[in-house]
């Protein structure tokens, strides 16, 4: 297992820049998740751990030491892929003892054979052993080539949205599979998704990229919580954060366009009179008969548990979790208010948020 | 697919297989006509109209491997009953096999001449698809300067007729002694299969996702191993079908073995017709010579006919 290190890493193909003054630090042992969308750079990222791509400027550590001139094999990193990572015309078994064959780091064969049947019994593949790669569910493919990965023990898995091909349930319990796997195996893992539940739910640290920037850096709580910046806020959870221009008079909320006020816990006096954006969750968004603000209901979606209300007040709209016994209809007049504590207050000019900018 | 069928679908399932039916017939039409004079006896062979039926024989076979001169005077009974039966055949068409004075058959051109065909086209094209095969997988994964330019600089030496080139390329083989010599006419159809063969991988190249390669490359192994465990069992398809065609190309081409051959190397195309030669024409021999020189590519097309199913749809399977 190993730390990863990347310093101050540039990239770009022609006039196309994929990554500018990249760091990123993946302590050992940590399921470390890069999001972001598609273009963001994170294959990219990945794929220069690999060792596939060389970066135009800066260095990229493992275990303390540059790795600059060493090739895909010699890294000794495994990479799963979000489809064509496993050979055809192999079979399974094939193809999870392809990695122990190579000259350079060849095993002995009853290794080779221990090592396949762990793995393919770790990830219970054992019945498709002497199956052929192309007579398998999409699910099997992606276990098959987690398998590949982990028959080796390598310093680091890479893995490049190694669920986005399957279906939604398939999907949720591989997650769990695979975190769970980390867990048992000890190893660093560096995870590229552009799905946010993704990197919530399986990350021990999320750092968000946007054109080819890290954005920000930190555990799913940090990064949930206390969004750097606008897009951070906009990106990770679903529903998004309600990002709502507006203005600080006299420690209460003022929103530009149609003047509702909200009230605010204690800010720094600074911010007042000054354009910001107010962020809240939507589950910080709550419906009281008492409420100061009255708007109007744009939109209800049920989700089993809860509702997730699109309110109107003028032009702004804004989204709302509530509980699924709350009984609304479209067009209805309701009051809401927020939790205060839960604000979170960003820069209009950069988009930055103001507990990071000090 | 609905299980009854209308009437319509019906009709037009017959109409589609007369349609193919007469276009098999069209295509084979020629290649009946040559097989079936090849086995015929000399003097049914220009019968009009065609002869259909008759007795199958092998003589234009034994003629078209030996020398033969004419018999003035039938040969005698003790002269026949101790040849051999292949040379009985001689005998009856008025013509006998000329020997050396140790009494060994001398045989004809053509034996050599079909082994020269078979060095030269099999040489060409293990070349031109070999070098074609590298060629068109560093144009399909790495970047190349220039790429474009090249591969259309490749590309350019397919736009002239090759007989444009013929007089030039006859003085400069014979500037350099490569006339008349198996190298000379494999180098020749190497290069005129090369541009055709790195064109057609390179398709076949980018439909093989490079994660394969990468994956191999992330496993521990060299480009090389990666290239040849990965890429080239994958790229098998496109090998064979582009091995057919430059292979027919090889086999068949007439223009340049006619003036760049006259014996040691010359092929089988331009040894066949000749036979014909003075006097009145056989054209049993002729049609032996010609039914087995198909035999090779057909007999290479009928092997590799699975990838060449496969190679025509140019990877479209896959998607």
């Amino acid at each position: 297992m190993a730390h990863i290190q990347l310093k101050n890493i540039s990239k770009s193909f022609g006039n196309h820049t994929a990554l500018t003054g990249l760091n990123l630090e993946i302590a050992d042992g940590e399921f470390f998740v890069l999001l972001g969308e598609t273009g963001a750079g994170k294959t990219t990222t990945l794929r220069m751990v690999a060792g596939l791509e060389k970066p135009t400027e800066g260095q990229v550590f493992i275990d303390g030491v540059d790795v600059a001139d060493w090739g895909a094999a010699e890294r000794d990193v495994a990479l799963v892929l979000q489809q064509y990572s496993l050979y055809p015309r192999y079979t399974v078994r094939e193809n999870l003892e392809f990695p122990l064959k190579p000259k350079i780091r060849r095993l002995p064969d009853a290794e080779i054979k221990d090592r396949v049947a762990r793995a393919a019994k770790t990830l219970r593949i054992e019945h498709l052993l002497d199956r052929k790669t192309d007579r398998l569910s999409g699910g099997e493919m992606q276990r098959v080539s987690i398998g590949r990965a982990i028959v080796r023990k390598p310093r680091v898995f890479l893995m490049d949205e190694p669920l986005s091909a399957l279906d939604a349930k398939l999907r949720e319990a591989l997650r769990t599979e695979l975190k769970n796997l980390q867990i048992q195996l000890g190893a660093t893992f560096l995870f590229v998704t552009h799905d946010q539940i993704e990197a919530m739910s399986m990350g021990d640290k999320v750092g968000v990229l946007n054109h080819g920037r890290i954005v920000q850096t930190g555990t799913p709580h940090e990064i949930y919580n206390n969004p750097r910046d606008t897009y951070v806020a906009s990106f990770v959870g679903s529903p998004p954060m309600n990002l709502i221009d507006g203005r600080l008079v006299d420690n209460r909320a003022v929103m530009a366009p149609m003047n509702f006020e909200l009230p605010l816990t204690k800010t720094a006096a600074a911010t007042e009179g000054r354009p910001l954006v107010f962020g809240i969750r939507p589950e910080d968004v709550y419906l009281e008969s008492g409420a100061p603000v009255e708007a109007r209901v744009h939109d209800v979606e049920n989700h089993g548990v809860e509702k997730i209300l699109t309110l109107r007040v003028g032009d702004t709209t804004l989204r709302a979790t509530v509980p699924a016994r709350t009984d609304v209809a479209i067009e209805q007049s309701v009051r809401f208010a927020w939790n205060a504590d839960k604000v979170v207050l960003f820069d209009k000019g950069s988009g930055v948020s103001l507990r990071h900018a000090s | 697919m609905a299980a009854v069928r209308t009437s319509s679908e019906i009709g037009f399932n017959r109409v589609a297989i007369v349609a193919v039916l007469l276009v098999t017939i069209i295509f084979l039409a020629p290649i009946y006509w040559i097989a079936s004079t090849a086995f015929k006896p000399r003097n049914l062979a220009t019968t009009i109209p065609p002869t259909v039926v008759f007795q199958p024989e092998i003589s234009p076979f034994v003629k078209l491997f030996t020398k033969r001169s004419q018999l003035r005077n039938p040969a005698s009974p003790e002269e026949y009953a101790a040849a051999p039966w292949w040379e009985r055949v001689v005998f009856d068409g008025g013509e006998k096999i000329v020997r050396d004075g140790k009494g060994q058959v001398q045989w004809s051109g053509y034996p050599s001449r079909f082994m020269n065909s078979l060095i030269v086209a099999i040489t060409s094209t293990v070349l031109a698809v070999g070098m074609g095969t590298f060629t068109a997988y560093g144009f399909s994964r790495f970047k190349v300067k220039g790429e474009a330019d090249l591969l259309f600089f490749i590309l350019s030496t397919r736009m002239l007729p090759p007989v444009v080139v013929a007089i030039p390329m006859f003085l400069m083989y014979r500037a350099v002694g490569l006339n008349d010599s198996h190298l000379g006419l494999i180098i020749l159809y190497t290069a005129f299969n090369l541009s055709f063969s790195v064109w057609l991988m390179k398709g076949f190249m980018d439909e093989i996702p490079k994660e394969y390669e990468e994956a191999a490359l992330v496993d521990g192994y060299t480009r090389m191993e990666a290239f040849f465990k990965i890429v080239l069992p994958e790229a098998a398809t496109g090998i064979a079908a582009t091995a057919v065609f430059c292979f027919i190309t090889a086999w068949n081409e007439y223009a340049f073995a006619l003036i760049m051959t006259s014996r040691r190397a010359q092929t089988a195309p331009p040894f066949i017709p000749s036979q014909v030669g003075s006097g009145l024409p056989d054209w049993t021999v002729i049609a032996a010579g010609t039914f087995l020189f198909l035999l090779p590519v057909a007999i290479f097309t009928f092997l590799l006919r699975n990838h060449l199913l496969r190679g025509m749809s140019f990877g479209a399977i896959r998607k």
